[in-house]
């Protein structure tokens, strides 16, 4: 019988290097975040709880300026619902794959950014590696990555020097590798082609600020239309 | 903005992300059967998200200024060549950011 400590450490083990792109991505992105927020006037204090506590990059961003502007406690409220409606498609997905993980699920559910969705949605996970243990710490590591990117950045500030331009394109790379495995794996394309399509256009029509919430609107209401014909596809073995 | 108002207004962005994280999971606790149309979009979703991520990250390129975004075309298409060839994710992620970076710093 293998012990605990030793399941742990087989899935720690499994799971590092599907976060290799993510370490490159949050350390860079984090960093940049820290060095917004100092440069804004803020303590590092801010960065470092911000990403430990909300762990959403994009939202922290936005958050910044919210500080900066005046009290307005509703749209910081509903501003943070837009931007992370999507989160709401995550959980739909998950829900089947969260089940029988134990007191690990809160955490699961509570660090699930686009990147830990991503790669604990689609990794192949080897049958003799426990897939609870391994989602924690796909979040876990993710988490880690984001949380010590902003908080160095949020202390060393002003002192670092960017020379890096054109590396957040790791997180492009990145989504890019996901959208296709997960189209080389799946039976029918009918849903990627729509994901990109109906995104892209709402895009072109809304601007790059205000385009989430139509383009999900539009998804789900078209997945919905086609649901009788899909359902088939999905569904045939 | 004072002390008091700067966590009120960090508390309500953690409430606000924390509920996009937990409501599927509240409205449809594992030990009840999940509707059949939610079951439905479980299956179908991921992948349109996958194509709303892609979308998502090129969403500051833009096709009229700048590089008319040819440096994102070249290393997508790259890095779709690299994967099908090798299908080894680390080295199409890398190789596609090295390139670009390559590309942006140099070319563009």
């Amino acid at each position: 019988m293998e012990t605990e400590k030793g399941i742990r450490w087989r899935a720690l083990k499994a799971a590092f290097p599907k976060t290799i792109p993510i370490f490159a991505g949050f350390w860079f992105l984090g960093l940049t975040y820290g060095v917004y927020m100092n440069t804004a006037g803020f303590s590092f204090w801010y960065p470092m709880v911000m990403s430990l506590t909300i762990f959403a990059g994009s939202v922290e961003f936005v958050t910044v300026n919210m500080l900066l502007g005046a009290f307005n406690p509703v749209q910081a409220f509903t501003m943070t619902l837009m931007i992370n409606a999507r989160h709401l498609f995550y959980g739909i997905s998950m829900l089947d794959k969260f089940k029988g993980t134990g007191w690990k699920k809160f955490y699961l559910i509570f660090g699930m950014c686009d990147e830990s969705f991503s790669i604990n949605y689609t990794a192949e996970i080897p049958k003799d590696i426990d897939r609870g243990w391994f989602m924690f710490f796909v979040t876990l590591l993710n988490h880690l990555y984001w949380f010590t990117g902003a908080t160095l950045g949020g202390v060393f500030g002003s002192l670092i020097h960017f020379n890096t331009e054109g590396l957040e394109f790791v997180m492009t790379a990145m989504f890019v590798v996901i959208f296709l495995d997960q189209w080389l794996k799946e039976k029918t394309h009918t849903g990627a082609l729509l994901g990109l399509g109906i995104s892209l256009l709402c895009l072109l029509a809304f601007g790059s600020e205000n385009f989430i919430i139509p383009a999900m609107i539009a998804i789900l209401g078209v997945l919905t239309l086609l649901r009788d014909p899909l359902t088939k596809e999905v569904w045939r073995k | 903005m004072t002390m008091t108002q700067r966590f009120i207004t960090i508390g309500l962005v953690i409430l606000g992300t924390m509920l996009t994280r937990f409501l599927p999971f509240l409205l449809f606790p594992a030990g009840k059967a999940t509707p059949k149309y939610v079951q439905y979009l479980g299956k179908v979703l991921p992948s349109a998200v996958f194509g709303l991520l892609v979308i998502y990250c090129l969403r500051n390129v833009s096709l009229i200024s700048g590089s008319h975004g040819l440096p994102e075309l070249i290393l997508i298409a790259l890095v779709i060549g690299l994967h099908c060839w090798k299908r080894q994710m680390l080295l199409s992620i890398a190789g596609g950011t090295v390139c670009y970076m390559l590309l942006v710093q140099f070319i563009f």
